[in-house]
């Protein structure tokens, strides 16, 4: 397994880039003297790549999708919860570094962190004062608890967002049917005493807190101003950039916000004179504009075609401009409790003894692609801790090693299946790694005695109707499932929650795949969450973490990586932690 | 002949709502023959992990709580006759033809079809233009000097450009001319009106790459219907009555040979100006086509039926031309 970077090393990476965003802020925003540091392959994981005040020219950023919205409070994407700070600021953001400093959370638009009272049940944030929309009216708190009601409790208009205001607020006594439908009412436990207060009232204590106002959905909209959907036609800034045009499918322009002001903002910078962005262009075609220099960014920070790594990797100019990131993804495979024989926990350990992670990296097209895992929470997640492997095997060749098939035979014995058994293992149909990965599994599994059966099933409805119906995972004998999972916001709650908590299985569009509901687990979940004490909550995932795997519930494959692509005209580039991509919030352009 | 044309044309309204019905039925009646409910549908619309009232309010507003044929109903009374949606804080009027509200951005369909038209147009147009010109051209003398060298190499060209997939020479033509030799670099589509000249710098590569494909057809075709027409008796009484061979070519020899290249040419045009899904996906030209990808990967219904109402429109008014057209090339066709 690859050495995960030293803490040590990543406070070192993040003091040095605080220190060079720091200077950089300090120079004249129009003196255009940049420094640019040396590139190479990775240099903007652990620093800053051509740190640099210049000012003017157009970052261009090319995306071969469209997002869900470009509306901060109806998108789900991580790529759109980064880009969307450029002009939506949210209560609280990560901060602008390198490494693990990114995974910090700063006060964006309210003055400071939250304040925790009744023991983690109510927040409180003040805003800064003198802040303005792009259109010039004040930006108040009651704009921000507005934004949080039209996206949280609007779901037949704004469907795409996440919903965890709806599930941790206090409803009212007769529930909140949003603003659109009650337009003279409000949320009764989002208070605004004044204009610079906002007050949460939880259900329950949510140690989480700040991590959850992070999110764009707190970022202020006008009331006035909010026309539902079609909002994203029109969206009122309140950062350093504003849209100029928006096209839905095609693409958009966003100018300077003349109402911003560098005063109140400690974070942004106003670098470009024009951020644009095209919609549905070829994966092929944005790598190869990235390389001609033609694009600044690929916006979906989700790495380069297959096409093109290969070449780009093996030329050494462009490989020095390659970030091998890690995208905070885990991709696993979930083992079903209630699928015999995987009922029986020995027969679950056999198979986190058998599979052969070196083959499922080498499939997936070799270590630019993931570091072998044996943790639940990726490296990148807030609360990660790296404990012993709990099902060791040389070089992690599972069966493929002599103590790998004697440790799985054995627990097959002990499950009372000496001689194997036939299950079905479901993966994507239209995602090729992922059948590549099931493939390797198959052949590993076989050599001890386990026949595995491939179930291929379309990603649109695989949580829906497939893997994520347990009726449908019972009926179809779905003892293994392929899976990709990454968190909401990088702490152990937000990426364990969803898939080892009892409490979230349901009947369609589950993501506790293993149907895991171990009451030990839940309640640790649960007693952490409400834990306002930091250092005990992130030991406490990893202790979750270590629980789970002891499960046998989960067999961890990969710590997924993207190869992401900097030109050399951008300028202020490197990865965040916090969205396993390129941070977008500073990036400029010497074009 | 005005007789035809009615006929014709309402012929095409009942073809256009078999088109949606089909359609409908394969949206909703295939998924859910394999045991897919409701809310399952609607929680295709919804982010990661909906909760329950989330999918019921998604459910009820997108209308899958109704029985198909009056979703049906809806959507074909409002192409005619409008809706009214609420996506916000006041109700919308959606206009005449409506197709209604995309599912995923819950934005209307008709002005994104209508926006995206122009760039269709200008791909399908400007290759049309090209195919037929080299394809005809290149059919004619090939069966004008059969067996040639000429023949030969422009037959073998054909042969290839028949053969070769349009994802194949797209992706080629690209790596090539964009790519490795920026002669076409950074190719963005930019409006006719914009700036005319680099609407064409930006085209030229779509153009030829869909007129590779289509040319060879032609050529083939031409060169197949010329060496029939040539050899018929006609030809001879038309060279024996003096007529100079460019007038025998191309007044009796040429004319008689486009009746059936006219016909497939509409066919073609017709189902191009529906969208050129390939061409318009390799090349990131953001058309019909691509609109048309979208909707499918998105399983946006609206935008589903919207694009295909709109290619089978094209695919029946195309052919209706070409039978009009019929009687101007050829004397012998009469409609009564």
């Amino acid at each position: 397994m690859r050495t995960i970077r030293s803490s040590k090393t990543a406070v070192l990476a993040a003091a040095a880039a605080a220190v060079v965003l720091a200077a950089t802020s300090c120079s004249s925003s129009g003196g255009g003297t940049s420094s640019s540091s040396s590139s190479s392959y990775n240099a903007g994981i652990t620093g800053v790549v051509n740190p640099s005040t210049h000012a003017g020219g157009t970052v261009a950023y090319q995306l071969s999708s469209t997002p869900d919205s470009m509306d901060p409070g109806n998108t789900y994407y991580a790529f759109m919860w980064d880009f969307s700070r450029l002009y939506a600021r949210a209560l609280t953001t990560f901060t602008p570094a390198p490494g693990t400093g990114g995974l910090k959370l700063v006060p964006d638009l309210a003055t400071g962190l939250g304040t925790p009272s009744d023991g983690g049940k109510t927040w409180t944030y003040h805003i800064r004062t003198g802040l303005k929309f792009s259109d010039g009216t004040p930006i108040t708190t009651a704009d921000v608890k507005y934004a949080i009601e039209r996206s949280n409790y609007a779901p037949d208009v704004l469907s795409n967002g996440p919903t965890y205001f709806h599930q941790y607020l206090v409803d009212n006594s007769t529930p909140y049917p949003g603003p659109y439908k009650d337009k003279t009412g409000g949320l009764d436990s989002i208070q605004t005493p004044d204009t610079h207060t906002i007050v949460f009232h939880l259900k329950q204590p949510f140690a989480d807190f700040d991590y959850l106002v992070s999110n764009p959905q707190t970022a202020p909209v006008p009331a006035a101003k909010d026309t539902g959907a079609s909002y994203v036609n029109n969206i009122v800034s309140s950062g350093s950039y504003m849209f100029s045009s928006y096209t839905d499918g095609k693409g958009a322009t966003l100018v300077k916000n003349p109402n911003w002001s560098a005063g109140s903002d400690p974070l942004r910078k106003q670098y470009p004179d024009k951020i644009t962005i095209d919609f549905n262009i070829a994966q092929t075609t944005v790598d190869q504009n990235l390389i001609a220099g033609n694009t600044t960014l690929d916006m979906a920070g989700a790495g380069m075609a297959a096409a093109t790594q290969a070449t780009a990797l093996s030329n050494p100019s462009q490989k020095s401009h390659i970030d091998d990131a890690q995208s905070g993804a885990l991709a696993y495979v979930a083992i079903s409790t209630n699928v015999a024989p995987f009922n029986n926990i020995h027969c679950r350990q056999a198979v986190e003894y058998a599979i052969d992670k070196t083959s499922v990296q080498t499939a997936t097209g070799g270590d630019v692609h993931g570091d072998i895992a044996s943790t639940v929470l990726p490296p990148t997640v807030n609360g990660y801790t790296q404990y012993p492997d709990q099902y060791p095997t040389p070089g992690n060749a599972g069966a493929d090693s002599t103590q790998g098939l004697n440790s799985a035979k054995q627990q097959l014995s002990m499950c009372g299946m000496p001689n194997g058994f036939t299950t079905n293992l479901s993966a994507r149909s239209d995602r090729p790694n992922e059948i590549a990965m099931a493939q390797a599994i198959q052949a590993s599994l076989k050599k001890v005695g386990i026949n595995v059966d491939i179930q291929q099933y379309p990603s649109g409805k695989y949580f829906t109707d497939n893997a994520g119906a347990p009726a449908f995972v019972h009926s179809h004998d779905l003892g293994l499932m392929m899976m990709a999972w990454a968190a909401d916001w990088p702490t152990g709650y937000g990426f364990l929650e969803q898939i080892l908590d009892g409490a979230t299985i349901k009947a369609s569009g589950n993501s506790n795949l293993s149907e895991l509901n171990d009451p030990n687990i839940n309640q640790m979940l649960s007693s952490a969450i409400q834990n306002t004490d930091e250092s005990a909550r992130l030991q406490a995932w990893g202790t979750i973490d270590k629980a789970a795997m002891q499960q046998a519930a989960i067999v961890p494959l990969l710590y997924r990586k993207d190869l992401l692509y900097r030109p050399a005209a951008a300028t202020n580039i490197y990865v965040t932690e916090a969205y396993g991509m390129y941070d977008y919030l500073n990036v400029g352009s010497t074009k | 002949m005005t007789a035809y044309i009615v006929r014709r044309v309402i012929a095409a309204i009942f073809l256009l709502i078999a088109v949606t019905m089909i359609t409908f039925g394969i949206f909703f009646l295939v998924p859910r023959l394999a045991g897919e409910t409701s809310t399952q549908l609607a929680a295709q619309y919804v982010g990661r992990d909906p909760s329950p009232e989330a999918l019921a309010a998604v459910e009820k507003n997108l209308g899958f709580d109704q029985p198909i044929y009056q979703q049906w109903w809806e959507f074909a009374h409002g192409i005619v006759a409008g809706r009214t949606f609420r996506y916000g804080p006041d109700a919308s009027v959606c206009h005449v033809p409506c197709f209604g509200y995309s599912f995923k951005s819950h934005l209307p369909v008709w002005p994104e079809i209508v926006s995206r038209l122009p760039v269709t147009i200008s791909l399908a147009a400007g290759a049309a233009v090209i195919w037929v010109v080299t394809g005809v051209a290149i059919g004619v003398l090939s069966a004008l000097k059969r067996g040639s060298v000429f023949d030969r190499l422009s037959m073998g060209l054909a042969l290839a450009g028949v053969s070769l997939p349009i994802f194949f020479t797209a992706l080629l033509s690209l790596a090539l001319f964009s790519y490795k030799w920026p002669i076409f670099p950074n190719l963005q589509y930019v409006p006719l009106t914009q700036d005319p000249l680099l609407w064409a710098k930006n085209l030229v590569l779509p153009w030829v790459t869909l007129a590779f494909l289509y040319s060879a057809l032609y050529a083939r075709l031409t060169r197949a219907g010329m060496l029939e027409t040539m050899s018929e008796d006609y030809i001879r009484t038309a060279r024996a009555k003096g007529l100079p061979e460019r007038q025998v070519v191309v007044r009796h020899g040429l004319r008689a040979a486009l009746t059936p290249i006219i016909t497939i040419f509409g066919l073609d045009l017709g189902l191009l100006l529906g969208g050129a899904v390939l061409t318009e996906t390799a090349f990131s030209l953001p058309g019909v086509g691509q609109y048309a990808v979208e909707a499918i990967t998105d399983n946006d219904l609206p935008q589903i039926l919207a694009v295909t109402t709109l290619a089978a429109f094209f695919i029946v008014a195309a052919n209706l031309v070409v039978d009009v057209l019929y009687v101007a090339v050829d004397p012998r066709v009469r409609y009564k």
